[in-house]
């Protein structure tokens, strides 16, 4: 243990800012399952503060506590003092790896296959979706499935093999050239980031997102290559490598050629837009840092700012000549509503669609489980949530759920899918369905 | 005789179970607070019964073991209430959460201690009723902890305080017997009032477990205003003259300079962060008393030389404006670190006098002092913005909440109108009531908790 305590050397301002109130309790998705107190914002607050002042060590407990955490920041929107809580987090689950408190060689190995080694490569990790793509398309995993040869896997990876999502060729670098212009003459000049998980799980959300990007007036530079934000290594403790990769990034986009930095995930966006905080000791970068943070945009942010246009209305009517209209409902990502307080703009967008009704989703603010890894690392807590939010979706009868991060549309289809309540249900990002809108006016290929 | 901790939670944990008993390190540290600034002192074991026979257990138990016992709900008391003592026994009652009976024909309900004041109000809600009292943490502080702090909020001025609504209640004593007191009946003479002695007793003479409340039929229209001002006085002023007028409005609320700025910052909601004071003023009721009275109070505002008086569109941004206000606690801990709340209660006509002296005792201390509160009912709360690692700056607080009492009980105040004396007021409780008052009052705990085994050190030593 070379480094100072990451929680002893924390500004102590950051822990002060608590003040104990209790307003973030009735937000809290794992206060509300225990009701016990050291599972709550404040308690966890508590607990920080402990190990900060030294009256408390780095125990197992600790550990559990802020793994329990779903780090959905709902408390961040409830609290009125202004407590950094995602700051807090990210340095107590540093210090827990610090430490070395939790063991085990297969979580070790999990993290270091994954923080470490794919998520810093993103030609090898492409290479691995690749392969993925291979092993789900010729079969072999249905067909090792089916021989039930996973029930010989421990149980936490039979759990994960049973999650594994379906990788969708082609990636970006093959939807999306490096430089689209608009067809009118380009008012903006935009990067997008397509992410990781979006890469390779969710290509046609990022060719999307180029679309409504192009359709108002924005040129859109979209590298080939880009790197992980690190966004996943810092909501993991794993601050040194997010660090590294945000320095990557800073180096890859000449930022002041930019008017907005676009990102389409809620949980990369509530990461970027920190870099300067990240960045906060390193004298090179801490300048750069800063300007980027403020160009960082959510897509549904930026095309609200600019004055999205509203798609022609469509024609697409029954026989008697009614509009048919899609009922679409909304659930807010956690990191894009309470990380990045964009809350209006998703449902603007979805409401400027011709043909579609939104209807409310309640509890559309309550975490669905997802929260990165979280339903790998505390899958019954994050099975809980992901039911308690599906049996919402039912009630709302929409036969469409938008959302506006990779890893809720991906915890969301996991759930639907077998559910009959599901069947018809299509899960989407609020900008495919702005997209085909678009599509739709000029009379093209309606997705 | 000094029994240790072991065998008091051991035997809880055959009464109850382990699961509900809680002694790891983690655990107590995070009972070890409530919503008072600066107050930290961890139990001994934490508990979580489910009934009422289970406290009246854990009653017997931790009277065996001679472990002081600290009744809490959710932990967002303002004067310390349910910070424990040293060796404490923390009950904690979230877990008993039913809602017991709603009975629409006598306007009543019955729920158990852990019910969160604001889904009483919901429950109500459904069938057309409602439940006043609204203290700023209704979303999650519980029906038990508002009995036991006797609890205000933004509607005293016209629909009064937990109090007026407590029907009847159920208690664990000291000795661990269970009793009942109260019903539903409108008039009821049989006896001493006990009830209203466990009123605001803040968990020192029994374990309020069940509680039957009273509802109100929900008003018919509502008319939430905002009116911005150059001045405090012109503010106070104004409250006065509505007060003169003869309007009685459900809610009159004042927040100063400094605390519009923070909770600007946290809600941005539109408040002038430029006007020196802002009251947020609502009259409730039928249509037309509704529309008249809210014309009369723009009125009375705009002659006090109110800069604006802006009128809420509708229920959603009266709900704004009136949730933006119970931030204003919280959100003034943006500022500094450390946020001392204070509580003082004048007689209305001495508002625009106390405002006044509250803003030269800062001035004279070089503090930072955020006032807001109920102006409608006298009740202010003026909050210290500082740091408890400053001793100096704490000094100074102390020198300046030393003359703000002062002031208070010399103009027929008093040092808490909402919050409870817990350990935050204590200093203070002699001086208000005089020694026969004090007594008085140490001669009822003697009597209920001759063992001083119920959140000892509370109120008074």
């Amino acid at each position: 243990m070379s480094e100072l305590n990451l929680l002893k050397s924390l500004d102590y301002s950051v822990l002060q800012q608590c003040m104990h109130c209790g307003m973030c309790l009735p937000t809290c998705p794992t206060y509300d399952e225990t009701k016990f107190e050291r599972s709550s914002p404040r308690g966890r607050i508590r607990l920080m503060r402990e190990v900060a002042d030294g009256r408390l060590g780095v125990t197992s407990t600790f550990a559990e506590e802020m793994s329990y955490c779903l780090g959905c920041l709902a408390c961040q929107t409830a609290c009125p003092a202004g407590v950094d809580y995602a700051t807090l987090l990210e340095n107590a689950r540093g210090e827990v790896e610090r430490q070395h408190v939790v063991g085990g060689t297969a979580r070790r190995l999990f993290r270091w296959s994954t923080l470490s080694f794919l998520f810093r490569r993103p030609r090898l990790l492409r290479a691995f979706g690749r392969a993925m793509w291979l092993y789900q398309r010729s079969g072999l995993q249905s067909g090792l499935r089916r021989l039930g040869v996973m029930k010989l896997l421990p149980k936490q990876l039979r759990l994960m093999e049973a999650m594994t999502p379906t990788v969708v060729v082609p990636f970006s670098n093959a939807r999306i050239a490096p430089l689209e212009t608009p067809k009118s003459p380009a008012n903006y000049r935009v990067a997008l980031l397509t992410g990781c998980v979006q890469d390779l799980l969710y290509g046609p959300i990022n060719r999307a997102t180029a679309d409504v990007l192009l359709a108002n007036g924005c040129e859109v530079v979209t590298p080939s290559v880009q790197f992980c934000c690190g966004s996943l290594h810092a909501h993991n403790g794993e601050l040194k490598l997010a660090r590294d990769l945000a320095r990557r990034n800073l180096d890859l986009y000449d930022v002041d050629e930019l008017d907005a930095i676009i990102s389409n995930a809620g949980g990369c966006g509530s990461h970027l837009k920190k870099y300067a905080e990240l960045l906060h000791a390193d004298e090179r970068y801490h300048a750069r840092a800063g300007a980027w943070d403020r160009k960082v945009r959510d897509v549904s942010e930026w095309l609200v700012q600019i004055g999205c246009r509203v798609p022609a209305t469509a024609s697409s009517s029954d026989a008697q000549g009614r509009t048919i209209a899609t009922t679409v409902t909304y659930d807010a990502s956690c990191h894009l509503m309470h990380g990045q307080r964009v809350v209006a703009q998703p449902l603007a967008l979805l409401q400027m669609i011709p043909g579609l009704r939104l209807v409310p989703l309640v509890e559309s603010d309550w975490c669905c489980g997802s929260a990165g890894v979280y339903s790998i690392t505390q899958p019954e807590q994050s099975a809980k949530l992901l039911a308690r939010k599906l049996d919402h979706i039912t009630a709302t009868g929409a036969s469409v759920l938008a959302s506006g991060n990779p890893g809720c549309l991906l915890q969301l289809e996991n759930g639907m899918r077998g559910d009959p309540r599901f069947a018809h249900v299509r899960v989407c990002h609020p900008v495919e369905l702005l997209a085909e809108a678009y599509r739709r006016e000029s009379g093209g290929y309606d997705g | 005789m000094t029994p240790t901790v072991a065998p008091l939670a051991e035997e809880l944990a055959q009464q109850l179970g382990a699961e509900r008993v809680l002694t790891a390190p983690e655990d107590l540290a995070v009972y070890a607070y409530d919503g008072t600034a600066a107050l930290r002192q961890n139990p001994a074991c934490v508990v979580f019964p489910l009934t009422t026979h289970e406290v009246a257990a854990c009653v017997q138990i931790a009277r065996r073991h001679r472990a002081p016992i600290v009744t809490r709900g959710s932990g967002t008391g303002l004067s310390g209430g349910s910070v424990p003592m040293e060796g404490a026994l923390v009950v904690c009652l979230n877990r008993m959460d039913r809602i017991i009976e709603l009975d629409p024909r006598n306007l009543t309900i019955e729920v158990e201690a852990g019910v969160v004041t604001q889904t009483i109000d919901e429950a109500a809600g459904k069938h057309g009723l409602f439940y006043p009292p609204d203290p700023g943490s209704r979303k999650i502080s519980t029906i038990g902890g508002n009995v036991a702090e006797n609890s205000g909020g933004l509607r005293g001025l016209k629909y009064g305080v937990t109090r007026d609504y407590v029907m009847g209640l159920e208690a664990v004593l000291a000795s661990g017997e269970i009793v009942w007191l109260g019903n539903k009946c409108v008039k009821d003479v049989a006896g001493y009032n006990l009830r209203d002695l466990f009123i605001g007793s803040e968990g020192t003479l029994g374990i309020v477990t069940r509680v039957l409340l009273k509802l109100v039929p929900q008003p018919q229209s509502r008319m939430t205003m905002l009116a911005s001002f150059a001045s405090l006085e012109a503010a106070g002023d104004t409250v006065s003259d509505i007060i003169a007028a003869k309007i009685i409005p459900c809610t009159l609320e004042f927040l100063d300079q400094q605390t519009i700025r923070c909770v600007e910052d946290f809600t941005q909601v539109g408040l002038p962060t430029e006007a020196a004071a802002v009251l947020i003023m609502e009259t409730d009721g039928h249509p037309l008393v509704v529309a008249e009275e809210a014309a009369a109070m723009a009125a009375i505002a705009s002659a006090r030389g109110a800069i604006s008086v802006r009128t809420a569109a509708d229920d959603v941004e009266a709900n704004k404006l009136l949730t933006a206000r119970r931030s204003a606690f919280s959100a003034l801990a943006r500022v500094r670190p450390t946020t001392i709340l204070e509580d003082v209660t004048v007689p209305r006509s001495e508002l625009a006098g106390m405002v006044a002296f509250i803003a030269a005792s800062a001035a004279k201390h070089g503090l930072q002092i955020g006032t807001f509160g109920h102006m409608g009912d006298g009740n202010l709360h003026p909050t210290f913005l500082t740091d408890e690692r400053n001793a100096d700056e704490m000094h100074r607080v102390e020198l300046s909440l030393g003359e703000i009492v002062d002031r208070t009980l010399a103009v027929g105040g008093t040092i808490t109108g909402e919050h409870g004396v817990g350990l935050a007021k204590k200093p203070y409780l002699r001086q208000q009531l005089g020694d026969h008052s004090y007594q008085l009052l140490k001669l009822v705990k003697r009597a209920l908790d001759p063992e001083g085994l119920l959140n000892p050190g509370k109120i008074f030593e």
